[in-house]
């Protein structure tokens, strides 16, 4: 009974964590501009991460391997924003201008460039 | 299944080849080569070698792209264009990819029970690796005890990249005299990765430990280690500026590192020889044979580990405090 | 149920990849290196529970680890070109 339980927990986590990188993914070909994608990039890789992880740490059960899986986990969360940060800054050193958009509700010609 | 992915990521990999060959600034054909060489990984991987798959992910992925971008800072950005075209090369390279795929045809399929290298010696090593050397990991078996002198050769060789890479990049000798450059260097700035990467260094170092001395287990041995230890200690001279870390570890502990490794090596032989047997034979290190090859292992990969760790460090140091000498 | 996460995986990496050839800007390749590091730790994890290998983790660990120390690098490497820049436009 708590192994299916466990299976239909697992399918559940695992199918909602690939659908978020699939977003993540198509995100980072749509959207505009490059600081649009880096959200895209970063906020789907967490949560799909945690996630996959859980999904698969039910289904190892109390071993070695879900100490290990936990630990991947962790370090993926704790180095993915690091990295996301040292890119836009990187990149907003080197004078890449964040862009408004044309969404904003100010005239035309005060849009920033 | 395994067959569909293979097959997919290897077209990636033609695609990413094609694109950094295609790429006119440099620093994208490094980012590109950082993919290559991730999917190079996976495909070791799907194909069941873990030892190479884990080599290829710490070498690849961490210091390559680093040295890269350490000699892409010295010099420009830019390809220079090429004069003349190339004929000559494309004819030669055609024709050589057309006789080895012509040559491909008589391989034995992956796998096959009958083909010859699965008949004569691969048997021989997964029979007698548990009656003579007793670990589980038959890879480390055949690169420490069966196939030794290969593994000293290898870690020579190591030795030798690395000397002739500090004489190219002429790399002096520091004297006491020569100010060591407290310049503005290294993210000091950036409060998230100095955190974040603190945290790490103990973890990364804990780790290539680990894979250290669990080759004879798993996945792992001195070549991966001593890369993981080393990108560890890259992830700190990053963080804090490279005179930092020189004054952390000295280029002499470095050089004697990469001597020292070599020398274990060598001399495990030759404590084998002063033992009464051949050279690199692992029995008479102990009363038990069995327990002699596996404390014979386990030196060895140490040297591996210490030669390959100093090797890449020295290299590192080469080209990140070049700037300090010009 | 791994197959279904993998091939999900896979086409984030294919996503990626396009993003890598085809980004304008060098950031946005690099911001693509970045992702397609993390989808190939999750796609070595995912792969060694299909293959009913839970000591193949430690690659994925290992690839964790080594992931950031070349996004790092990269932002050491711009800073160190703004900072020339400055310097050769100071003397």
């Amino acid at each position: 009974m708590i192994d299916i339980i466990l299976d239909i927990l697992s399918w559940i986590l695992l199918l909602l964590g690939g659908a978020c990188v699939l977003i993540g993914g198509i995100g980072g070909l749509r959207l505009p501009n490059f600081y649009a994608r880096i959200h895209a990039a970063s906020l789907t890789d967490s949560m799909g991460n945690i996630l996959i992880f859980s999904g698969i740490m039910l289904q190892a059960g109390l071993s070695l391997a879900t100490l290990k899986l936990f630990a991947i986990m962790v370090f993926l969360l704790l180095t993915g924003p690091t990295a996301t940060y040292a890119l836009a800054n990187a990149a907003l050193l080197s004078g890449l201008k964040p862009d408004v958009g044309s969404a904003s509700d100010e005239p035309q010609e005060n849009k920033l460039k | 299944m395994i067959f569909i992915f293979a097959v997919f990521l290897l077209s990636l990999l033609v695609i990413t080849a094609i694109a950094i060959v295609r790429a006119k600034n440099l620093f994208v054909a490094v980012m590109l080569t950082s993919i290559f060489s991730l999917l190079m990984a996976a495909n070791f991987f799907i194909l069941d070698a873990a030892d190479v798959a884990l080599t290829e992910a710490a070498v690849g992925a961490g210091i390559t792209t680093v040295i890269f971008l350490c000699a892409l800072s010295l010099t420009d950005d830019r390809e220079k264009p090429r004069e003349g075209s190339r004929w000559v090369a494309f004819c030669t390279v055609g024709v050589l990819a057309l006789l080895i795929i012509y040559a491909t045809f008589d391989k034995p399929r992956l796998g096959d029970p009958d083909a010859p290298v699965h008949q004569h010696v691969a048997p021989w090593y997964l029979e007698k690796t548990p009656e003579y050397i007793d670990i589980p990991n038959v890879v480390t078996a055949i690169l420490g005890s069966f196939r030794g002198y290969d593994t000293l050769g290898e870690v020579f060789v190591v030795f030798a990249a690395c000397i002739g890479v500090l004489f190219i990049l002429s790399v002096k000798p520091t004297k006491k005299t020569n100010q060591v450059i407290k310049k503005e260097s290294g993210l000091r700035h950036h409060l998230i990765p100095q955190v974040v990467g603190r945290l790490l260094i103990p973890f990364i170092v804990l780790f290539g430990l680990y894979v250290q001395f669990h080759g004879e287990y798993g996945p792992g041995g001195g070549f991966q280690a001593g890369a993981i230890i080393a990108t560890g200690v890259i992830l700190y001279a990053l963080l804090e500026g490279e005179s930092s870390a020189l004054r952390a570890i000295p280029r002499s502990v470095l050089l004697g590192m990469v001597v020292g490794g070599a020398l274990l090596y060598g001399g495990v032989g030759v404590a084998c020889i002063l033992m009464g047997g051949a050279f690199l034979d692992y029995s008479v290190l102990a009363t038990d044979p069995v327990v002699g090859q596996q404390l014979g292992i386990l030196f060895i990969e140490a040297g591996v580990g210490m030669a390959v760790c100093g090797a890449l460090l020295s290299i590192y140091h080469a080209f990140a405090a070049r700037e300090s000498f010009s | 149920m791994y197959i279904v996460v993998s091939i999900a995986i896979l086409i984030t990496m294919v996503l990626a990849l396009v993003r890598a050839l085809m980004g304008p800007s060098v950031y946005d390749r690099v911001l693509a290196v970045n992702v397609f590091g993390t989808k190939t730790v999750l796609l070595l994890s995912v792969i060694a529970f299909l293959y009913g290998r839970p000591d193949f983790l430690d690659l994925a660990l290992a690839y964790a680890l080594v992931n950031m120390v070349g996004v790092l690098a990269v932002l050491e490497y711009f800073q160190n070109r703004v900072r020339k820049k400055s310097e050769t436009q100071d003397d």
